[in-house]
């Protein structure tokens, strides 16, 4: 790790830009591309989802529900009849967009071995006092050293090991258990969850999790600085610093 | 960043595409692509038909229920024609009602209520899901499509069947809106698809779509066309179209 792309802060001007060597990317090309394309898939399931919601804004528990069944949550959201015609298909176009890519993030991240290299966190981070402190240097607005634009944090490791491994999968297994077809011939996806409406249920309090870590995400973005860490997504490149802020 | 992994990615990036394009070649020669895969809201259906197609290949029956199960609520979306031929044939127990099978079969026929009633009967327990997000548990009872196809003769060029519901006088006021559809051979084969004329052990109600209606366990509620009155058996969808209601040909989720 060379000293000089050290060894200015991170919170520079854009003007102080200058690129980084080309033998140092911080992020690797394949996980650029596919954080773009998973970004846009999820932004077009979050928005054609809120369409398919919308037009029953009720969540039950089991195998049915319906109006003049009890509901589980009465969603506060208007009951829009009609949307879901033309966002549930483009909802599954959105969905097959980001399957293929999170199977190709998943591929590409074991050949470069981006998940031992940047996601698994060290042995000495997994202690309680080390999460406790990132978590509440991160509660007192604090700002990171400059070390961690390069690196994730034991917290941070974490966190996008549970969406990826955790999350994502949960997602894709309660979408799944709701489609008759595919649980005709694995009915244990939906069984096992406790019907077509706990399997709906469970996709909309998933989907709400992932939104706060979206949110978080996007927080800590503008905390550190929203340009650098989002050019350094596009280009791969982080700016060297010149003068500090 | 070494010019190895560039390659590498490049070579991944032709392969994918390579196998992209080769899928998508396989699927039409086969049948595997949905009728409006040509359109936006066709290409994600079709790519869902088609991985569900090759999953279902031993045609596997959709889950069943026990009848502690059955809902106690059976919502329908849009009430029962009101005009006056219908009303008549809810009077009279359909008496002069028929549903014609046609098209690519052997032996067109046409059948009577009182006709299918003598058939061999089935009666299955399923979810019923409507695409809005509310679902059912109902026992439909009828008689199964395939047999209905079997005593007419499919033949083998038939790739789609039509379901046309009964001419309605009101459906340009937009009060009641019958709408048909279609669904494709491994559908309408499947030995949980019915012609059903009962739910709940009783007769079909109006709004249930009386005297008969489509019966897909693998699709969703839209797709289980009401108030029949002819099937139509075709191997192509172009000049047709698809259905007759607004959203996808594909409704299996």
């Amino acid at each position: 790790m060379s000293a000089n792309v050290r060894s200015a802060t991170l919170y520079a001007p854009d003007e102080a830009f200058v690129e980084a060597p080309a033998a140092r990317s911080r992020h690797l090309a394949v996980v650029r591309i596919t954080h773009w394309l998973i970004a846009g898939s999820v932004l077009g399931l979050l928005v054609t989802g809120t369409g398919i919601i919308i037009s029953h804004p009720r969540l039950y528990w089991g195998e049915t529900g319906a109006i003049g069944t009890p509901s589980l949550v009465d969603l506060p959201l208007p009951m829009i009849i009609g949307p879901s015609v033309w966002n549930r298909p483009i909802h599954f176009l959105f969905a097959w967009i980001l399957l293929f890519t999170w199977f190709a993030y998943i591929a590409a991240g074991l050949l470069t071995r981006h998940f031992r290299k940047d996601l698994l966190p060290a042995k000495a981070d997994l202690k309680w006092n080390r999460i406790g402190r990132v978590i509440s240097d991160h509660l007192r607005w604090k700002r990171t050293s400059e070390d961690e634009a390069w690196t994730y944090n034991v917290v941070q490791r974490l966190v996008y090991l549970a969406v990826v491994f955790a999350i994502f999968p949960a997602i894709v297994w309660t979408g799944l258990a709701m489609s008759f077809t595919i649980a005709s011939v694995f009915p244990f996806l939906a069984t096992s969850l406790g019907g077509f409406q706990s399997a709906r249920t469970l996709h909309f309090v998933l989907v709400n999790l992932l939104v706060l870590f979206l949110i978080v995400h996007l927080a800590m973005l503008c905390l550190v600085g929203f340009a650098t860490r989002v050019r350094a997504m596009i280009t791969g490149r982080i700016p060297q610093g010149g003068s500090a802020q | 960043m070494s010019s190895i992994l560039t390659r590498r990615q490049l070579v991944t990036t032709g392969l994918v595409t390579v196998a992209g394009a080769a899928g998508v070649g396989a699927a039409a020669r086969f049948g595997r692509l949905t009728p409006d895969y040509r359109s936006i809201l066709g290409l994600g259906e079709s790519l869902t038909y088609s991985a569900q197609r090759l999953l279902v290949s031993g045609q596997p029956p959709a889950r069943e229920f026990s009848r502690s199960q059955i809902s106690k609520v059976h919502p329908t979306n849009g009430p029962a024609p009101k005009d006056e031929t219908y009303r008549g044939w809810l009077a009279n127990g359909f008496n002069g009602w028929r549903l014609t099978v046609e098209g690519l079969v052997a032996r067109p026929a046409s059948f009577s209520l009182e006709d299918l009633k003598r058939m061999p009967t089935e009666s299955h327990i399923i979810l019923h899901a409507c695409e809005q997000g509310w679902s059912y548990i109902a026992e439909w009872t009828g008689v199964r499509l395939s047999s209905l196809l079997a005593l007419v003769g499919t033949r083998p060029e038939a790739r789609y069947a039509l379901f046309i519901p009964i001419p309605n006088p009101q459906e340009h006021t937009g009060i009641v809106r019958l709408f048909w559809d279609s669904i494709d051979m491994s559908d309408a084969l499947h030995p949980q698809t019915l012609i059903a004329y009962g739910i709940n052990g009783g007769d079909l109600p109006a709004d249930h779509g009386a005297p008969v209606r489509l019966r897909t366990s693998r699709q969703l509620g839209y797709k289980n066309v009401k108030y029949l009155s002819r099937i139509v058996l075709t191997d192509n969808l172009d000049k047709i179209g698809t259905r007759g209601g607004p959203g996808t040909w594909y409704g299996g989720i």
